[in-house]
């Protein structure tokens, strides 16, 4: 049954987040017998609380406190205040995914090295290589129940998905297939097959879909090590006279804040919370905020270069039955600087409901170029494109000179310009994407900008050196070895692929070094 | 391929026995076939905003987001949810007051017509147009693009089915049985 810990037990890992990265560490940890406390700011929404409703999920599961934007990014001027499309709930992120489980490509954990040096970008090769990646990423993989790996079958395609393999083919693609997806394509570890039911964002009804919420955390609960803190958002990180961090300040439920004392303390709120809390942790010791000797705390946001085409045809599709991202075509994810960019991007079905179609597939258009495609809703088919991002030490996430949380903590600022690159990069892969389905007919295609971020990345990166970056190769910090980076913040480049694999893989990895590094008496 | 039926209606009595929590439903399983009729008196029944503006901002809200296909109800009820906030927070219902008198005096500057008596639908987007820096304009034009289109009326005209996990999603009720493309 699930533990419950004291305040005052300085036994404990404190795991800030619950999500694909904080999720999977506190249950691995858990697992080996450590003691973890999981401090979640979000409540506890289970399966059955789930609604098939966009506007209502959203309203539900989102994390909706404010921050603030800037930069010359379209999300800026259409949603001022939310730069971001992520959860605020125990299970995080994973709640909303779509299930996409990607590995990075070799080059990729060498950006630097095979991309050169570009203006405007701050790029570094990871300290890590696939190499050193490759088992955990097949424990992810197994841990999760990825289709297509592990003698998994894929999922069968839906409508849209038949739209884009159609067109794929007809341009040329060879590498297209319904992905590698971490939703069980038959019952698998307690957890039943997809019933294609759709809203995959609105949080899996059917428990088909890999999340930390039903798999990783009561896993991790029935080992009597693990308490999971619903409600409970995180103000700061308090470290000792040697600079070791040993507590943890957070609001409750009811708003009173406790502090949770700590052996060990791991980041795990997403790009934008995490460094924010670093930042807010500043203290006489820490001046430029915890951990943040190198002055890269909040630099190098990446958000990966998306975008989305819709293509309209002239007999229905109904793209929204079955599951949101229903397979991929690959073969624009390789690295051919010919096409006028570095690094690549993937190309991904995806749909969105009326409500969410309305709210996005253009923010602020009107009248008939933007009504007559709603029109034409059920004869739609659509995909995400989904690409590496330059890292810039510009776009970066900062704490609001003004204007505080109700607990009195400054607010993040997310600051974000386009890459030359990035730009070239969208519009290389809107072409190929409107060919797709020009290709089988379409009798119009859109080009929708990006949504709020889904993917939010760099802010805490890993680097072999600790003037270049933030956290080591295990993701622990440079300055506090006690205190670790769980999160896609840790990421030194994004890769072209969608995250999540990455960050389960990185935090089984970490728990490995935690657990190694605590029986050394390192920390 | 199972495709959805827009034409056709239930009856009414079949649409007002079912309650507002399960309308989504009854929009899916009836495909389309739930048509809502305008509102009787519906200008005068508003608690904020005047008859007068509730006129203009009918034509408006039509004109912003044109759908031949979905009768005045369906924008008179988009419209009546932000008279409801409007209600609760006086300074709005100011806003959208004047703001439908600002747009009937733009039309009377430009074409000499009060705004909602303009002939042409390209008369008025002009008008639109030149209104469209306004806080006014962009708070209707926000708050429409959520209201109209989270009715589940709406989704049924337009072919989305809304909720389906109670269903049973889609693995056997059409999910891939598109039927007019060749398999890759």
């Amino acid at each position: 049954m699930a533990a419950n810990f004291a305040l005052n037990d300085d036994g404990v890992v404190v795991v800030i987040g619950s999500g694909a990265g904080g999720g999977t560490l506190a249950n691995e940890l858990a697992q080996k017998g450590i003691k973890v406390v999981c401090l979640e700011a979000g409540g506890r929404h289970e399966i059955q609380d789930f609604v098939n409703d966009e506007w209502k999920s959203f309203a539900q599961i989102s994390w909706l406190d404010k921050r603030t934007t800037s930069g010359t990014w379209r999300v800026s001027k259409d949603f001022p205040n939310l730069p971001a499309w992520i959860v605020k709930a125990v299970g995080g992120s994973t709640v909303h995914w779509a299930g996409a489980s990607l590995r990075f490509q070799e080059h990729e954990f060498k950006a630097r090295t095979t991309y050169g040096a570009l203006d405007g970008a701050n790029l570094l090769d990871w300290p890590v290589t696939l190499a050193e990646m490759e088992p955990y990423y097949a424990k992810a993989e197994s841990k999760m129940g990825t289709t297509g790996t592990n003698g998994i079958p894929r999922l069968p395609g839906n409508n849209n998905y038949k739209v884009l393999a159609a067109g794929a083919k007809k341009v040329g693609y060879s590498d297209f297939h319904t992905g590698n997806m971490s939703i069980n394509s038959k019952a698998r570890d307690g957890r039943g097959s997809c019933q294609q039911i759709g809203f995959c964002f609105q949080g899996c009804k059917s428990g088909a879909k890999w999340s930390t919420l039903y798999s990783e955390i009561p896993k991790g609960e029935a080992t009597g090590n693990l308490e999971v803190r619903p409600n409970s958002q995180v103000l700061k990180i308090e470290h000792d006279a040697r600079g070791r961090a040993n507590a943890v300040l957070y609001a409750d439920a009811s708003g009173a804040v406790q502090r949770q004392r700590a052996r060990i303390v791991a980041v795990a709120g997403n790009s934008i919370e995490s460094p924010r809390l670093l930042l807010n942790s500043a203290s006489p010791m820490f001046p430029d905020g915890l951990a943040n000797s190198s002055g890269q705390v909040g630099r190098n946001y990446m958000r990966h270069m998306t975008g989305s085409v819709y293509g309209v045809f002239e007999k229905p599709v109904h793209m929204y039955r079955g599951t949101t991202m229903a397979g991929i075509v690959k073969d624009e994810s390789r690295f051919d600087p010919r096409r006028g960019f570095v690094g690549g991007y993937e190309m991904e079905t995806l749909s969105l409901g009326v409500p969410f179609m309305a709210a996005f597939l253009d923010p602020g258009a009107w009248g008939r170029g933007f009504s007559s495609a709603l029109d034409a809703y059920d004869h739609m088919a659509g995909m995400w494109l989904v690409g590496e991002d330059m890292p810039r030490e510009t776009n970066r996430v900062t704490l609001h000179a003004t204007d505080k949380d109700k607990f009195g903590f400054a607010i993040p600022n997310v600051h974000f310009d386009d890459h030359p690159n990035d730009v070239a990069m969208r519009n290389h892969a809107f072409a190929r994407g409107s060919a797709i389905y020009d290709a089988v007919g379409a009798k119009r295609t859109i080009h929708t900008p990006p949504y709020p971020s889904t993917h939010n990345l760099g802010t805490n990166r890993m680097s072999a050196n600790a003037r270049d970056g933030v956290v080591n190769k295990w993701g622990q910090a440079h300055d506090v070895k006690n205190l670790f980076v769980s999160d896609g913040s840790q990421f030194t480049t994004g890769g072209s692929e969608n995250p999540t694999l990455t960050i389960v893989a990185l935090a089984i990895r970490q728990a490995d070094f935690i657990a190694d590094q605590m029986g050394k008496r390192e920390i | 391929m199972r495709v959805l039926d827009k034409r056709s209606r239930i009856s009414r009595r079949g649409f007002l026995k079912s309650s507002a929590a399960s309308t989504a439903a009854v929009g899916a399983l009836s495909g389309g076939m739930v048509s809502l009729p305008a509102l009787p008196a519906w200008a005068g029944s508003l608690k904020a905003i005047d008859p007068a503006a509730a006129k203009t901002l009918l034509v408006m809200v039509r004109d912003l987001y044109p759908h031949d296909r979905l009768g005045d109800g369906y924008y008179e009820r988009a419209i009546a949810a932000m008279d409801e906030a409007a209600a609760k927070e006086p300074a709005l219902g100011r806003q959208l007051n004047e703001g439908a008198a600002a747009l009937d005096a733009a039309a009377q500057t430009q074409r000499k017509t009060p705004y909602a008596a303009l002939k042409t639908e390209e008369e008025r987007v002009a008008v639109l147009k030149s209104m469209e820096a306004t806080p006014f304009f962009q708070k209707v034009r926000g708050d429409m693009v959520v209201a109209l289109y989270n009715q589940p009326e709406v989704w049924a005209k337009l072919g989305y089915e809304g909720p389906s996990a109670e269903l049973g999603g889609y693995l056997h009720r059409g999910f891939d049985d598109i039927d007019w493309i060749k398999e890759a």
